[in-house]
């Protein structure tokens, strides 16, 4: 049943190059407990990463865009499609994407267009690059996830919503640092988070953002693929999932029978918050910085709204060396300077000056 | 007093789990339990639905439930109707049930519980709840019924000098009972030190002391005992006392807010027409959507003086073993509070133990029982006592 719903292209395709950006601003989770609960809220994580004055999913997403083409050795003019997956795009209407092809040097032939499916909008864009390049449309393709996540001040949203993201050369798979053996996506209409035209911060459907959303639809595109492409858990030696807080995807993993040894290496989310579309991918770029020739590696992104892309992939030989072209995500996670609310709040721009 | 001799019995029962059933609408629960009920009865043919509600109107937009269940339910042309008391609805309804059955009017009444609130985010419940409040007067100051048990509860650890953590052994006597309990939405058990570590939610109530309100339908057939089929050998269950009576609405009206005048009322007051005293009770379901309900309700019906309640629960005399166990199944701080279901709940739960079915939950002896919700802060009380026939 399974089998035939697995995305598998003609052409098997893989990462041809990987990049992750975080900016170094950090606010503690207990820094947003002391403004709105005197310091008695419990906290979901331990502190997120903040954008600075000079920083949006633009300059971010060139950031991690040249990291990728770092490590993948190829010129930015054979990238076909530059595709950037986000829920804070700049511009409600001007895309993000032409702005950084146009940085890196991939313009004039090339797609160029943003995607949004609330935090699985960067994997929807790599399985598009999958299908691009899978098809023999084209040779490379640009996928990014990157985010500046908006919370309401004082919501729940507010100590997770954090920044960062990465960006995914796809390309043929005798090319690639890490192989996709398939891949799956799974949707229904659940409206558990929306943000409205116009609105600034997003609203949520408190618990109701848990069982029938998060983990209903993870657990089904993560157990569609394995079935289809007929691997268990064990197979895996590290597994990475959406993490909008660190007690959601601890479950999950769990409840899908990975252990806390597969998951450890991609779990980011204690130290730089929810990156929303980038949450999953930049888990990824973290395993491929440790991940060894032959790891099979799980990744699974949620949206809301709701869907869930599940990826099997399987580290190549190349690896291990074209990883040291650029800097690895840990050191992003390291480079970390401390902020509290009032620079925040400045930095965010919510203090409303005229 | 009238006499009312016609018998009255719980012919069946039917109880869906309380917790968040975001797969099914107001109708689809309300239609389990009433389908659960009739099948316990044996399929006895109700010819009158009483549907007890408190939320729909403001949280899904719906009012005459009556029609709406009734044909849902395949009983189009029945005669039906919504009854609400807020969260006394569910003991109001079942007394509408009773003194039909009783007048002569009709054999075979259905009477369904049933909430719907966890498709609304939190803020929009607590409006709708507060509007079971003296609104002009209460609500439009900003109180809601947390705020309202909070002041209650604040004012009886000062008046009676009471612990900080006196009210902790109804929270840990529910969760205890409800772990197993299968219709329960807290299925664990908690240690003090949880209680006294939980966050506070408006002081001095904290997590514990508060029900989750959740969604839930529960239903009863009630029926005229000649009105049974032969060959039922399951124990007939007996409402023996029936009474609704009603206080203030706003609080601050009450001469006295630690003394819940409504719910002494109708407890004595069914108590009488029982003929049983307080200590001929064998189990008493109250209402505990907060913990502090708790001890006004024990005090109220006379199961201990103004003032000790709490004791009762702190050395566990309402333990399923003690003198007087109370949320014999979790009560809506550990099943779950399906607010004007509530009252649907606790006589369901009281016939199980009544008849012997309470499994792991079951209190020994149990021939009489009482079930007591309150609307609001108390503002309305029903009171049933359940009796055993031999």
């Amino acid at each position: 049943m399974a089998g035939n719903k697995i995305l598998k292209p003609i052409r098997e395709a893989g990462f041809t190059g990987y990049g992750a950006y975080v900016p170094q601003y950090r606010l503690p989770a207990k820094e947003v407990a002391r403004i709105w609960t005197d310091g008695k809220a419990g906290l979901p994580i331990k502190e997120k990463a903040v954008a600075g004055l000079d920083e949006d999913v633009i300059t971010m997403s060139i950031e991690a865009a040249r990291n990728a083409l770092a490590r993948s050795d190829l010129s930015p003019t054979e990238i076909r499609a530059v595709w950037v997956g986000s829920e804070s795009h700049p511009y409600a209407v001007k895309p993000t994407s032409t702005v950084v092809a146009e940085a890196i040097g991939a313009t004039p032939h090339t797609q160029a267009a943003d995607w949004e499916f609330a935090c699985k909008a960067g994997t929807e864009a790599i399985q598009a690059a999958i299908g691009f390049v899978g098809s023999g449309m084209a040779n490379y393709a640009l996928a990014i996830g990157m985010d500046t996540a908006q919370g309401r001040p004082g919501d729940a949203l507010e100590y997770t919503a954090g920044a960062g993201g990465a960006a995914f050369i796809i390309g043929p798979a005798e090319d690639a640092v890490c192989v996709i053996e398939g891949s799956y996506s799974y949707a229904t209409d659940t409206p558990d988070f929306w943000r409205r035209a116009n609105e600034t911060y997003p609203e949520h459907g408190e618990r109701f953002t848990g069982e029938p959303a998060y983990f209903s639809h993870i657990q089904a595109s993560a157990e569609y693929l394995m079935e289809g492409i007929e691997t268990v858990p064990s197979d895996y030696r590290f597994a990475v999932f959406h993490q909008p807080n660190t007690k959601f995807p601890t479950r999950v993993a769990k409840t899908l029978g990975f252990g806390q040894d597969q998951i450890e290496a991609g779990l980011l989310v204690p130290d730089i918050g929810n990156t929303y579309a980038g949450s999953a991918m930049v888990g990824l770029t973290a395993i491929l910085d440790i991940a060894e020739p032959g790891d099979r590696i799980l990744m699974v992104s949620y949206g809301s709204g709701a869907g869930s892309d599940a990826f099997s992939l399987r580290a190549t030989e190349a690896l291990t060396d074209r990883r040291e072209a650029a800097p690895d995500t840990l050191s992003y996670i390291k480079r970390r300077t401390e902020i509290d609310y009032a620079t925040y709040a400045r930095y965010r721009g919510k203090l409303v000056l005229k | 007093m009238t006499e009312i001799s016609d018998t009255v019995v719980i012919a069946g029962i039917g109880m869906m789990p309380v917790g968040e059933h975001w797969e099914l609408s107001l109708r689809h629960l309300g239609l389990d339990a009433m389908s659960a009920a009739q099948a316990d009865a044996g399929g006895l043919r109700p010819q009158a639905l009483y549907v007890a509600n408190m939320l729909a109107p403001v949280l899904s937009g719906q009012s005459h439930l009556g029609a709406l269940l009734a044909d849902f339910a395949g009983m189009r042309g029945v005669e039906a109707t919504t009854i609400e008391a807020s969260g006394a609805s569910g003991g109001v309804a079942v007394r509408q049930a009773y003194l039909a059955i009783a007048s002569g009017a009709i054999d075979v009444a259905l009477v369904l519980g049933v909430e719907k609130v966890t498709d609304k985010a939190s803020g929009q419940v607590q409006a709708a709840l507060a509007t079971g409040t003296d609104s002009e007067y209460e609500a439009v100051q900003g109180v809601t019924p947390s705020a309202q048990a909070a002041l209650l509860m604040q004012r009886y650890l000062h008046e009676h000098k009471a612990p900080n953590d006196s009210m902790a052994g109804f929270s840990l006597t529910a969760h205890q009972n409800a772990v197993t309990n299968p219709n329960a939405m807290f299925r664990r058990a908690i240690q003090p030190e949880q209680y006294a570590k939980a966050p506070i939610v408006s002081e001095p109530l904290n997590t514990f002391d508060v029900a989750p309100l959740a969604d839930g339908a529960a239903a009863l057939i009630l029926a005229r005992a000649s009105a049974l089929p032969n060959g039922n050998d399951r124990p007939q269950v007996v409402i023996a006392g029936s009474a609704t009576a009603t206080s203030a609405l706003a609080v601050h009206d009450r001469p006295d807010p630690l003394i819940l005048t409504a719910a002494a009322q109708s407890a004595s007051k069914a108590l009488m027409q029982a003929n049983f005293s307080p200590d001929e009770i064998k189990l008493f379901e109250l209402h505990d959507s907060f913990s502090i309900f708790g001890a006004l309700s024990l005090e109220a019906a006379g199961f201990a003086q103004r003032g000790e309640g709490w004791k009762l629960a702190q050395n566990g005399d309402i333990s399923l073993t003690g003198d007087i166990p109370i949320a014999t199944f979790g009560g809506s701080k550990a099943r779950g509070d399906p607010g004007a279901a509530t009252g649907i709940y606790q006589l369901a739960e009281a016939t199980l133990q009544l008849q012997n079915r309470a499994n792991d939950n079951q209190v020994s002896d149990a021939a009489v029982a009482m079930t007591q919700c309150l609307g609001g802060s108390g503002a309305t009380a029903s009171t049933h006592i359940l009796r055993r026939a031999n």
